[in-house]
């Protein structure tokens, strides 16, 4: 098991270093544009170009730019950014992992629960009136646009019932760290945690569904019932567990890549520093430097998740272990 | 309830689903008793209801377009409607049931000895630690070679024979006293087949359980049944003593049976006699007889359901007057068994 998992390991540096190449061409080697005009920004200055060009070995071969680069983002940690004079690219990327971790976490919490609850019930009821509007909702929550969402929770509770009992106890917009303020924090998040979660609600309260029904029709099932022991334990011990597997799946993959800034809207529309709001600001002024940080962040997570999925695997589904 | 009252007595059992094509009817309407300590063979083609006249016994018929009526008295108990906490009470711990296919009849996720202990810690007041202990002694006794080990692996790390020997360990955790197998040993090769069956076999004598073996194959019932009963188109068509029904078969589906059997020894037949035609649609049985429009002895009186009659206990549901009927066992085994 040490040796799958070393070997797993190896497997996503190799990985992370693929994407980092793919992220670097992308930016650095794609004809018939000069990266040092995109890096300098929009109406650069011709000493700034120079200078670029000069700092990031753009006369210099490939190879030689991609470790200047790869230094620069993992070993000095000084890359900058020109567009925003001077903005050190590493802190600004570090200072963001709390935030989006806090958002992604909390909401993650929500939704794996709120999940299994809808799920479960609508498959143990099945065809009945509270499985079809248990349905109906999640339906509704996964087509919900999640900045309208936002935006009308924000509406409703920074402005229109703002000075009501009912959300007089919101802080306003933006993140309070964890370690300065516990309980501001989580008044803080509160309200994102819930408008993140209600898309994946919906999704994995739908595909647990789908994932039980299935399950229930197998032969297992008929033997579990067979021994007497009673439906809900045949429905949780034996149906829910067997159902995990396609739902941590799922859930490794969608953690992976809304902590690798895939909360985005989510942040923007509540004035969250994270890693999402930083990309898309970054992507607005065409900030390269910054666009390259985040993706090859993003790439770790989902790499990372994906690790994490496995491993997880290996104690949700025995038949995991014996591969290899 | 006295000793010699039967344990199981089902009477006119009907399973029924709606569908499309109308009321289907799976079993059309069966009664049949199992003594205790008998072992019961039940014999018929694909789709002849056998499965469905088990699980209707096991109360695992939970499709919501399925109809269940009829009586099936176990122990003096109706089992036809019974709620399921009652139902639980008495399957798993007083009637147990063995599975066609082991490679999927057990959860994937959970330990042989955690599955087996499930089922005696639902029926009776025992810590882990004993249930696992019953446990390892099951799979021993069901002639498992590491018991210590297997108790502990997951269903994918045995072999088809094992599950179903890990199957079996389980449903007798409780000493039911009544045992249903459903074509315990198709998805077996024949050597496993074998010990399987020598294995239910030997249940009666060390657990004095009852079993109801539901299978298609005629060789499996010589070796292990006291009797027989032979099911189409969800009826019984013949029922008996193992060794009558085999020496003097009285129903033209059952010699088609037997005939499709290759002999052991003499003459190799060029090809072995088939009953012509397919099994009916249960949505569409032929009217009177089922077996009348693939019936080669099909007369005027086939129009009209036969009862199952007889005497000496060995009953058969034919219109063709019995001592005719000897003359074609006559005439069909010479032709079709050389024996």
């Amino acid at each position: 098991m040490l040796a799958a998992m070393s070997f797993r390991l190896g497997q996503m540096v190799l990985v992370m270093f693929g994407i980092s190449v793919v992220a670097f061409l992308i930016f650095f080697a794609t004809p018939g544009a000069d990266p040092s005009a995109r890096i300098a920004g929009r109406n650069a200055s011709q000493e700034t170009l120079v200078q670029v060009r000069h700092d990031f070995g753009l006369d210099r071969p490939l190879p030689v730019q991609y470790g200047l680069m790869m230094n620069r983002l993992f070993v000095s940690r000084d890359l900058t950014s020109f567009v925003n004079r001077g903005q050190r690219v590493i802190p600004a990327v570090t200072g963001a992992i709390p935030v989006t971790l806090s958002l992604v976490g909390g909401a993650a919490v929500l939704w794996v629960l709120g999940g299994l609850i809808v799920g479960v019930i609508a498959g143990a009821t099945r065809g009945t009136f509270i499985d079809r509007a248990l349905m109906i909702l999640s339906l509704i929550g996964v087509s919900v646009p999640v900045f309208w969402l936002g935006e009308v929770a924000n509406l409703l509770t920074q402005s229109r019932w703002h000075d009501t009992w009912l959300f007089s106890w919101v802080p306003p917009l933006g993140y309070i760290p964890l370690t300065q303020d516990p309980w501001g924090w989580f008044k803080a998040l509160v309200i994102p945690w819930f408008t993140l979660a209600t898309l994946y609600v919906g999704l994995y309260g739908r595909v647990l569904r789908a994932s039980l029904i299935e399950m229930m029709q197998e032969d297992f099932i008929r033997t579990a019932r067979a021994k007497g022991i009673g439906e809900r334990r045949v429905l949780l011990h034996h149906g829910l567990r067997t159902s995990l597997v396609a739902f941590v799946t799922m859930f490794g993959l969608d953690f992976g890549a809304l902590v690798g800034g895939g909360a985005l809207l989510t942040e923007v529309v509540f004035g969250l520093q994270g890693v999402g709001k930083l990309t898309y600001e970054a992507l607005q002024t065409l900030d390269l430097p910054m666009i390259l940080a985040t993706v090859i962040y993003a790439s770790f997570f989902v790499v990372m998740a994906n690790f994490v999925v496995d491993v997880v695997f290996v104690f949700i589904d025995p038949r995991a272990r014996d591969v290899r | 309830m006295s000793v010699n009252a039967p344990l199981l007595v089902v009477e006119g059992l009907t399973v029924s689903f709606r569908s499309d094509a109308g009321l289907v009817r799976a079993v059309a309407g069966v009664s049949f008793a199992v003594e205790q300590r008998e072992i019961v063979g039940v014999v018929g083609e694909s789709g002849s209801g056998k499965s469905q006249t088990l699980l209707a016994i096991m109360g695992l018929i939970d499709s919501p377009n399925a109809v269940v009526s009829g009586s099936i008295r176990f122990m003096g108990q109706e089992l036809v409607g019974l709620n399921r906490r009652a139902l639980d009470a008495i399957r798993g711990r007083q009637i147990a049931m063995i599975f066609q296919d082991p490679m999927s009849a057990l959860t994937p996720v959970h330990t042989i000895g955690n599955q087996i202990g499930e089922q005696v810690r639902a029926h009776e007041k025992v810590s882990a630690r004993a249930a696992r202990a019953r446990a390892v002694q099951l799979l021993d006794a069901v002639g498992i070679a590491n018991p210590d080990r297997v108790v502990d692996g997951y269903p994918h790390q045995l072999s088809g024979g094992m599950r179903q020997r890990a199957v079996i360990a389980m449903a007798l955790s409780c000493n039911p006293a009544l045992l249903v197998a459903d074509e315990p040993t198709t998805a077996l090769d024949v050597t496993v087949q074998a010990q399987i069956l020598e294995l239910i076999g030997r249940l009666r004598d060390q657990f004095g359980s009852a079993v109801i073996l539901v299978t298609h194959d005629l060789g499996v019932v010589a070796q292990v049944t006291d009797r027989v009963m032979v099911m189409y188109g969800g009826r019984f068509v013949e029922e008996g003593r193992k060794g009558s029904v085999f020496r003097t078969p009285l129903h033209p589906y059952t010699w088609g049976l037997f005939g499709s059997i290759p002999p052991m020894d003499g003459e190799r037949p060029a090809r072995l006699a088939a009953i012509p035609g397919a099994p009916p649609s249960l949505s569409n049985l032929p009217k009177g007889c089922a077996f009348g429009p693939r019936c080669a002895f099909r007369h005027d009186a086939c129009i009209v359901q036969p009862p199952l009659v007889g005497g000496n206990g060995h009953r058969a549901a034919c219109a063709l007057p019995e001592t005719s009927r000897k003359f074609h066992i006559r005439e069909v085994a010479s032709i079709e068994t050389p024996v």
